[in-house]
């Protein structure tokens, strides 16, 4: 689909035919008091030179330099120059969302790879096209599962993302779902007796994050077992999508719902990122958006085909699965390079140096008085330290040494407070390592200063 | 083509009224307009479903569409073998590839549908407006 601009006297040639004197009149059947009487407080357009200035000062702004042990739910990982070099080509890039699906075949190719390697990251049957990203593909997989149900009770582990909870909260607010949290134990894991007493006949799903936000692996297994029991779906959430190159998949759950942003996005402030829902076949109709199939065309060439659309919003209106209308389609195709790239035996490889790393950070973390693990359940790249003072202040003075702390957890866990969440990926060294450890070593070894 | 012992809806469903049982299918129109069917989409048995209310959706490789119930009452049974075999709804709508069966629908609600004359010439009436 191309945006084409037109001249105001192709303008006034289609008012003619149609009618009317001016577009704002198209806008009548709109009560006056609804529209904006004014004209949208936006700034002039800039020249092509005050454009390309504009943006070199905002990227001028940026920090270099500085080492980062931040993650919960954004991962700093290493992105392969060919993943730019594929998704700067115009076809794909300039490309809108494929309405007359079938004659964009490499759009619809680019989306059926990303669709077979999500499934095989997952161990699930089939996935989606992408959803905007991982907090939107949860609340979906919660909304999925509602329909499956029928039921309206929703049991989701407080060490969700509290961003993905916010988000689940929103949608749940308007269309009648009951939110409960399950809380975690000293491991970190979810509360296994809570969550049992928890799930009734009422219960749609079960949703744990794993690894959850507190870093710490979840027994999928065995919480899809229990909400299988009672017939209700169990919902996987993964932020960290590199942790599949170790753990293994969340087979046994339902739906997994998944941020694909460490394949080959990198973290920046907002996104884009790009999520994915995969599933078993037999709720595929219930899944939201859209799914290319491989086909053969009428001389038995293979070929690509939009399917599902038929329940999606342009076509089903108030009917549809959802009201996710596109898809992330750029974004999914950086992580389908990412992912090609690394492949099987690169991926594991990556995911091991993670594991690596985060093992040799907390131990030199451990080893400084006052300092402990904060949970005790298996972690991939991120885990919980607990500080004997605020982290906030600890991570004021690492700062002055361009190292950015670990994230201070009691905005999110008032139990959690003087605890922080590290994260340390492929990309941090072991010299960069050894800095923050002598760094909180040296600033704990002095007096507190302040409260 | 349309049987005599069967009524129809303006929304191209047939109900067929036995003991006190009213089965539920899509009419040939139906089947044709709507192209090759790859899912039938029906409520459990037991579930109410409500006259002129959507109770379940046929997907064809065109569109999603609602199958409206013509009759009030209670499912006591479904076609099962629907879900294996959905293109039976484009073989033979009005017999094999019926939807759902109905208990407590009320006969005088059904006696009111059109009957199979009537309904061949709405239908007449609709395809004529289609070529025009």
């Amino acid at each position: 689909m191309r945006y084409l601009p037109k001249s105001p006297s192709e303008r006034q040639e289609m008012l003619d035919v149609i009618g009317v004197r001016s577009a704002e009149e198209l806008f009548r059947s709109i009560p006056e008091e609804f529209r904006l009487q004014r004209p949208l407080n936006l700034p002039g357009p800039l020249s092509e030179a005050e454009l390309i200035q504009y943006f070199r000062d905002r990227a001028a702004e940026n920090s270099k330099g500085y080492t980062s042990f931040l993650g919960a739910g954004v991962y700093n990982h290493l992105r392969s120059v060919v993943v730019d070099t594929i998704i700067q080509r115009g076809e794909f890039l300039t490309s809108y969302t494929p309405y007359q699906a079938e004659i964009s075949q490499g759009t619809l190719q680019a989306i059926f790879e990303f669709q077979t390697l999500m499934c095989e990251l997952t161990g699930q049957e089939v996935a989606n096209a992408s959803m905007w990203d991982g907090s939107t593909a949860t609340t979906e997989a919660v909304l999925m599962a509602d329909r499956l149900t029928d039921r309206q009770r929703v049991l989701v582990a407080r060490s969700l993302h509290p961003e993905y909870r916010a988000v689940l909260a929103t949608y749940a607010r308007n269309v009648g779902l009951e939110i409960h949290e399950v809380g975690f134990t000293a491991s970190g894991q979810i509360d296994t007796s809570a969550l049992a007493a928890a799930i009734d006949a009422q219960t749609a799903a079960v949703v744990v994050q794993s690894p959850n936000f507190l870093g710490v692996i979840e027994p999928v297994a065995q919480i899809a077992e229990m909400a299988h029991a009672s017939e209700a779906l169990a919902v996987v959430s993964i932020t960290e999508g590199v942790s599949l190159g170790v753990v293994r998949p969340p087979a046994e759950a339902d739906i997994v719902a998944l941020e694909a942003q460490s394949f080959g996005l990198a973290p920046s402030y907002g996104g884009p990122y790009a999520g994915a829902i995969a599933t078993r076949d037999k709720f595929v109709r219930q899944m939201p958006g859209r799914l290319a199939g491989q086909t053969t065309d009428a001389e038995g060439r293979r070929g690509f085909c939009l399917t599902l659309a038929t329940r999606e919003q342009h076509i089903r209106r108030e009917r549809a699965t959802s009201n996710i209308c596109t898809n992330q389609a750029l974004c999914a195709l950086a992580a389908t390079v990412q992912l090609c790239l690394l492949g099987k035996q690169g991926l594991r490889e990556m995911a091991e140096q993670n594991l690596a790393k985060a093992q040799y950070a907390l131990a030199k973390l451990e080893e400084i008085p006052g300092v402990r693990r904060a949970l005790s359940g298996p972690v991939f790249n991120e885990f919980v330290i607990r500080l004997p003072r605020s982290v906030r202040l600890v991570n004021a003075e690492l700062l002055r040494d361009k190292i950015i702390g670990p994230l201070p957890l009691g905005q999110f866990y008032p139990d959690l407070t003087k605890c922080g969440l590290v994260c340390v990926t492929e990309t941090t060294s072991r010299e960069e390592i050894d800095r923050l450890a002598s760094g909180v070593r040296r600033i704990l070894a002095e007096p507190v200063r302040g409260v | 083509m349309y049987p005599n012992n069967y009524r129809y809806t303006k929304e191209h469903e047939w109900v067929r009224l036995e003991g006190g049982t009213a089965t539920v299918g899509i009419t040939d129109y139906a089947q044709h307009a709507l192209g090759d069917v790859v899912y039938v989409e029906l409520p459990k048995v037991g579930a109410k479903v409500t006259a002129g209310k959507s109770f379940g959706t046929v997907e064809s490789v065109k569109a999603v569409s609602e199958i409206y119930a013509p009759v009030s009452g209670e499912v006591t049974e479904i076609n099962a073998s629907l879900a294996g075999a959905p293109e039976l709804i484009n073989s033979d709508p009005h017999g094999q590839a019926w939807l759902i069966k109905v208990k407590g629908a009320d006969p005088a609600g059904i006696a009111g549908l059109m009957d199979s004359p009537a309904y061949q010439a709405y239908v007449a009436e609709k395809e004529k407006e289609a070529s025009a």
